[in-house]
């Protein structure tokens, strides 16, 4: 059994950013861009896998779970932060909050 | 034994300043009484200790203490000197500075800034003490500069008083033009004799010729610190405003000790000073001008300090006039003749201030004689002292400078003559007016009227003793005396060319028909004084009574002040306005403005960047993450 090519990874991780960014840049749904940004890091989390298969070390493996952890817990604090937003604005649009203006 | 002995004597008085400073409100008044004039005392009698020894060996001695700089050629070491000079002053110093200590425990008894004014005559005695024993004219510098500092901080004690403030500004800044000369002479003295040394410039300055150009030169800038510190014409104007301070202060810093440092240092540069005759005439000249000038102002004065300091000022004259005639000895001698009994006169005033509760114009005096007996008599041997009234001791030192004068010329004599019947006519004045006659203060003062405590009486009779008995320190020739100080100093003066001066051309019998003169003057002016102001009363009516042209003029103290405002003040403060208005404002301020203007502007214009659009923030943070990677890729 042949092993996928690296460049395979890269290319689909590189699309799977990509897309994470367009998101967080396009969407005005808090919890869309979250999500987005949830993209981004899983992208990041497979090329790491990925990195750590083609190069015999596991490091790169042990690092993916504590991004794992860490994302956990950055996706509980944004939630927290979008259900305060919510309380405020009655809205989830990230359009609302321009008040920290000129 | 003797190295640890000269270094406490400066350290006590600087311990007592960090004690007392340190302390500042807490301590108690009772310890303040105690180490305020102790630490004074215990270096008055090392002094003394200190004298007695070098009375047994005799020799002068540089006690270097630690080495202080070391760059290049220059070497100044932190050393001290014990000669006949330094010991002579320094048991002045600390001996009318401790009786003077002693007397302010009374004087300030009230005061709220009683330790403060403790801490601070501590270290002007310290500073004093470190200008007459320094070995090199650094160190002396380095005293000069600090007593100039503590008068500074003294005048202006009471600096509630905006009035006081500027009178304490213009000391020191009057002072300031002095050092500025002491310093370019100091510079000068290194450039030309490698060595700060008091000891090595001597050496080297005594086989030079006289008249040399750059001893002309260095004589002159030191004397223009004599001058600054000592209140000649024409830097003496912040002496009468010194009065501001309290008076125990007048009388240590601005008539016994700190007002004679210019005297001691050229006294002490005497080798220097006989080498450039320019020198000596510009000196005379100035001491003359000085001595009748500010006698003339003491005349018409109202202020019991301030007539005190014109007669101060003139005085000095006296002492910068023998100076520059050669005699040293008599100059040293009248300085601490006049230490004495210049102290003791305001000491009583303060005395007489105190009683009144403030009062400072001796018209609203009178009568005090019965009222305060040990001020009115100690007040009494100062004045007849101050005179020249033999046998107290301002008679001996005065004669010893007239007699060299007439050595000198007629002329110095005769004008130092009208200057001492001057002398004797204010001193009277003030003398009648303040102790004879009815009382002319308020009800209120009248009433109040007491003699001082003990404390501040007993430092009075000890400095009357010692201005009756002063004199004998210093008996001439002629009254069968040996001139002791004259002996004790001479090893000083002894390289100077002039010296010993002997006064050859004038016989015995000269000298006794010249102190008849002066003294037949003087007791003529004193009686004179007498019927005019206690027998006719003159002189206690109003101010405007009888005024003519001169004397408005004297009275007005010649518009000297008025005259430094127009023509240096103003122009200073037109220049600065000047200065102000075109190179600061319109030149300085807009180059410092146009760099605000153009930030804020900037900022003006970039804050429209901040659109508070989430997702624009975003975007530009992604564009830069974008580029940087780009310019990565590129470099």
């Amino acid at each position: 059994m042949t092993a996928i090519p690296i460049d395979y990874y890269l290319i689909f991780c590189s699309i799977l950013f990509c897309t994470g960014v367009i998101g967080v840049l396009i969407k005005r749904n808090a919890l869309v861009i979250l999500m987005s940004i949830e993209l981004m890091i899983n992208s990041i989390n497979l090329l790491l896998a990925a990195f750590a298969a083609y190069t015999n070390d596991p490091a790169g493996q042990i690092f993916v779970f504590f991004i794992m952890v860490v994302a956990a817990a950055e996706v509980a604090i944004g939630l927290a932060i979008i259900v305060l937003i919510y309380r405020t604005t009655h809205s989830i649009d990230i359009h609302v909050l321009n008040k920290l203006k000129w | 034994m003797v190295k640890i002995l000269i270094t406490l004597i400066p350290l006590f008085p600087l311990f007592g300043f960090l004690f007392l400073g340190a302390g500042f409100r807490s301590l108690p008044r009772r310890i303040v009484s105690v180490t305020g004039p102790g630490t004074i005392l215990a270096s008055f009698l090392l002094t003394l200790i200190l004298f007695f020894d070098f009375q047994r060996n005799g020799i002068p001695q540089i006690h270097l203490i630690f080495n202080w700089l070391t760059v290049g050629p220059l070497v100044i070491g932190f050393e001290f000197l014990t000669d006949p000079l330094s010991l002579l002053m320094m048991l002045v110093v600390t001996g009318v500075g401790f009786l003077i200590h002693w007397y302010s425990v009374g004087y300030m008894k009230d005061d709220p800034g009683y330790n403060r004014f403790f801490a601070y005559m501590n270290l002007f005695v310290f500073f004093m003490l470190l200008l007459v024993m320094g070995a090199n004219y650094l160190i002396m510098f380095i005293g000069w500069e600090g007593v100039g500092l503590c008068s500074y901080l003294l005048i202006g004690f009471w600096f509630r008083n905006q009035d006081y403030n500027n009178a304490a500004k213009k000391a020191f800044i009057m002072n300031r033009i002095g050092d500025l000369g002491f310093l370019l002479g100091m510079f000068l003295l290194f450039t030309t004799f490698g060595s700060l040394n008091f000891r090595e410039i001597f050496e080297k300055a005594t086989p030079m010729e006289a008249g040399e150009p750059v001893m002309v030169a260095i004589t002159l800038l030191l004397f223009i610190g004599a001058v600054g510190k000592s209140a000649q014409i024409p830097l003496y104007t912040w002496l009468p405003d010194a009065m501001a301070g309290p008076t125990p202060v007048s009388a240590l810093i601005h008539a016994a000790t700190m007002v004679t440092a210019g005297v001691y240092m050229v006294a002490r540069s005497n080798i220097l000073y006989v080498l450039s005759p320019v020198t000596q005439i510009v000196m005379g000249s100035v001491a003359l001008a000085t001595a009748i000038f500010a006698a003339s102002i003491a005349l018409f004065q109202n202020d019991i300090k301030k007539i005190l300091a014109y007669s101060t000022i003139s005085q000095l004259g006296y002492m910068f006039a023998a100076l520059s005639v050669g005699a040293f000895t008599g100059a040293m001698f009248h300085l601490t003749t006049h230490a004495f009994f210049k102290a003791l006169l305001f000491l009583g005033a303060g005395s007489v201030i105190h009683a009144l509760g403030g009062e400072h114009n001796i018209r609203k005096m009178g009568g005090l004689r019965k009222k305060m007996p040990a001020t009115w008599w100690t007040f009494l041997i100062a004045t007849l002292a101050i005179s020249g009234i033999p046998p107290l001791s301002g008679f001996f030192s005065k004669d010893e400078i007239l007699i060299h004068a007439l050595d000198h010329s007629a002329w110095m004599w005769f004008i130092l003559f009208i200057g001492a019947l001057m002398t004797a006519f204010y001193m009277f004045r003030l003398l009648w007016l303040t102790f004879f006659g009815a009382f002319r203060g308020t009800d209120d003062q009248h009433h109040h009227l007491h003699e001082s405590p003990g404390v501040m009486t007993v430092p009075l009779i000890l400095l009357a003793f010692l201005t009756a008995v002063g004199g004998f320190m210093n008996i001439p020739g002629i009254f069968g005396g040996n001139s002791l100080l004259a002996q004790f100093l001479a090893p000083v003066f002894a390289g100077s060319k002039y010296h010993p001066m002997p006064v050859t051309r004038i016989s015995h019998t000269t000298e006794w028909m010249i102190i008849g003169i002066t003294l037949a003057a003087v007791i003529a002016v004193i009686a004179w004084s007498y019927h005019h102001f206690v027998k006719r009363e003159k002189g206690f009516l109003p101010d405007q009574a009888h005024r003519n042209f001169l004397v408005n003029l004297i009275s007005q103290k010649y518009y000297v002040d008025e005259l430094y405002e127009l023509i240096i003040v103003k122009p200073l403060l037109w220049l600065s306005t000047i200065l102000h208005r075109i190179i600061e404002v319109g030149f300085i301020d807009r180059i410092i403005n146009s760099f605000g203007n153009l930030v804020v502007r900037t900022g003006n214009t970039l804050r429209y960047i901040q659109t508070g659009n989430v997702g624009f923030y975003m975007f530009i943070m992604i564009l830069g993450i974008i580029l940087m990677l780009f310019l990565n890729i590129l470099i």
